[in-house]
């Protein structure tokens, strides 16, 4: 055990749990003992869905290497079928936690479907292929769910797809017990708010357990040397395609829990909440906490989360802002002064990063 | 450590093979290539290229630049497919084969710009390449089950002993990418040695070595093949390493071979000379 602490990387990954594990203590006790504000209150679990989008779109885009603009896609596909798998299990399950998991497990196992499904064309193609059909892929969710129209009543489940924009939820035919799950435009209505901030804290933490061990194994590093050289990974027989589906699917899977728990935290949830913003949004906060960066990710998802909601008054100019700090970082990151500075002032931290990364 | 497991390995002597197969049609080779071409468009940049490979044997592949010499390692582990012939690699065919395929069938190689995996260790580049031979799913290592613990150790037990070869295990944590080329070079024969190949190919390995570092390459070469007992083929332009250890040469010029033999015979060739330096004035 002495010896695995010495390891750099087993270090990190350490701290890195334990930072989580602190932070979740701290804010649930202040969460139990009332303290918190009732809009810091209603940030614990976005915070926590957000995190595991970022640490799930890093395993894509830092470790494997691929831009893909959809993330909010797969996070929507999760979100809606979480919802339903939740709300329509309403009778059958009473227990208000395993109808939770149930939904967080449905909502990854379709995002999976949905990865595997764009995977299999695109990840045969490179670079920036896969930037265009995982943007189209997200718009094309956030089309699609727009016109769905779900119920649920005695008989099962009633799926409709309002293409022509007529129908409505009387159109399904339910009986006269029937709930609507999703109305189309309107979004899913009256969901049960079953997200709590101790599930999205094991979410985090499970995420965080698998993205971490599997980058540090015999997969993660086929990953990794397909991200670093791609002629050369295969000129050692790996299989390119298949470590890449993987990695991707993953990734969709992680996307979709975090979208199941995230939809499962408001009453009502419209489809436009997952546009081509969102996926940005989430995209910045791996940039800036550095590709293939657990921790940063982590670290940028909650300063970028939390920052906007608490200055509210300045919310006009949220993007605007954004946009500046992405500026910087990169300019700051990419200025071998500036490293040069940084590694001055911190001699230890230059040696790591000529160690790890 | 790293002279021990030559030592252990016993310096065994070794029959001389020839890539010649005039000469030697007793043995089964490991690579056997039959009217292996291919064009670029209209050019045909290797032609009607025959060449037969002994299971223990360093050939040597030299020629001009522009000649095709990196071509045939293209075409040997299918980065091209080729255009015409057949490649077979111990009897069976790669035809249809990717890159990954035909290095599971035991073809290894080294790229002559090389191609580290930059931003991981030396360490992790050598355990890349042990990729197929460690055996535990992503399930065992997203709950770090036994069999990941025990594959793993296995993994950087091989993968030190592999970086001995070229005494490289004190730099196992550092990246590929900080390396010093003769470094980089020597990293990318261990990685490819990795895999457990049955034929290495070695795409210009003294490209930029001093004349010390080369007779030190050139040792190790023959280390290599005597300890794993594999097939060596080299591309190299330095003649004193081409001449001093390969037992095989075969001279391409314009994706044509044009001679074959031993050092001896192939210095001695007038084809070969008028490739090199030109035609010779007549009188």
């Amino acid at each position: 055990m002495k010896n695995l602490l010495k390891k750099k990387t087993t270090r990190t990954d350490f701290l890195t749990y334990l930072g989580v594990i602190v932070a979740f203590v701290i804010m649930f006790a202040l969460q139990q003992a009332d303290m918190l504000k009732n809009s810091t209150q209603g940030m614990l679990v976005p915070v926590c869905c957000f995190v595991v989008m970022a640490v799930s779109l890093n395993l894509t885009v830092g470790i494997l290497g691929e831009l893909s603009l959809g993330h909010a896609g797969f996070m929507s596909v999760g979100a809606f079928s979480g919802i339903i798998a939740a709300m329509s299990l309403e009778q059958s399950i009473p227990s208000d936690l395993a109808r939770l998991i149930i939904a967080i497990v449905v909502g990854a196992i379709c995002a999976a479907i949905a990865g595997f499904i764009v995977g299999v064309p695109v990840l045969r193609l490179q670079g920036d292929y896969l930037a265009i059909v995982t943007l189209a892929f997200g718009e094309i969710i956030k089309e699609l769910i727009n016109c769905l129209i779900v119920g649920y009543d005695e008989n099962g489940l009633h799926v409709m797809f309002n293409l022509s924009g007529k129908l409505s939820v009387e159109n399904l035919n339910m009986t006269e017990n029937g709930v609507a799950i999703i109305k189309g435009a309107q979004g899913a209505v009256g969901v049960d708010k079953l997200a709590t901030f101790p599930m999205g804290f094991v979410l985090v933490m499970l995420c965080l357990v698998i993205v971490l061990n599997l980058v540090r194994s015999r997969t993660g590093r086929a990953i990794l040397s397909i991200r670093d050289n791609r002629i050369a990974a295969e000129s050692v027989g790996i299989n390119v395609t298949k470590y890449r589906l993987m990695a991707f699917v993953i990734s969709a899977a992680m996307a979709g829990s975090a979208g199941a728990l995230f939809g499962l935290n408001y009453s009502t949830l419209s489809s436009t909440r997952f546009d081509f913003n969102t996926s940005i949004l989430v995209l910045v906060y791996v940039v800036l906490g550095g590709l293939g960066n657990i921790w940063g990710s982590i670290i940028a998802a909650v300063v970028l989360y939390v920052l906007p909601e608490a200055l509210r008054e300045f919310n006009d100019y949220r993007m605007l802002v954004y946009a500046i700090v992405l500026i910087l970082v990169m300019l700051a990151t990419n200025n071998d002064q500036f490293k040069a500075m940084l590694g001055r002032i911190l001699p230890k931290r230059r040696k790591g990063a000529a160690a790890n990364g | 450590m790293a002279k021990k497991v030559f030592e252990k390995g016993k310096m065994v002597p070794v029959p001389s093979h020839s890539i010649i197969p005039e000469r030697d049609l007793h043995k089964s080779p490991i690579l056997e290539c039959s009217h292996l071409g291919i064009d670029f468009g209209g050019l045909a940049a290797v032609k009607d290229f025959n060449i037969t490979v002994g299971r223990t044997e360093i050939a040597g592949l030299i020629g001009p630049n522009g000649a095709g010499k990196t071509t045939v390692f293209n075409l040997l582990t299918k980065v091209y497919h080729p255009t015409r012939g057949t490649i077979l690699v111990d009897g069976m065919d790669t035809s249809g084969k990717t890159p990954a395929q035909v290095n599971r069938m035991g073809i290894a190689r080294t790229f002559q710009n090389i191609r580290l995996f930059n931003n991981l260790s030396v360490e992790d580049n050598v355990k890349i390449g042990l990729h197929n031979h460690t055996r535990y799913n992503a399930l065992s290592s997203i709950f770090r089950l036994p069999s990941y613990w025990k594959q793993e150790k296995i993994a950087h037990e091989s993968a030190m002993e592999l970086l001995s070869i070229f005494d490289m295990q004190d730099l196992a944590d550092h990246k590929a990418g900080s390396l010093p080329y003769g470094a980089q070079r020597r990293l990318e024969i261990v990685r490819a040695l990795a895999t457990n190949p049955s034929l290495l190919l070695l795409d210009e390995p003294a490209a930029g070595m001093n004349p010390s570092e080369t007779v030190e390459l050139m040792e190790n070469i023959v280390k290599i093949r005597d300890t794993f007992q594999i097939a060596i083929m080299l591309i190299e332009h330095d003649m004193n390493l081409v001449m001093g250890i390969c037992e095989g040469i075969c001279v391409l010029n314009f994706g044509q071979i044009i001679a074959k033999g031993t050092a001896e015979e192939i210095q001695n060739n007038p084809v070969v000379i008028e490739a090199y330096l030109g035609k010779q004035k007549e009188g």
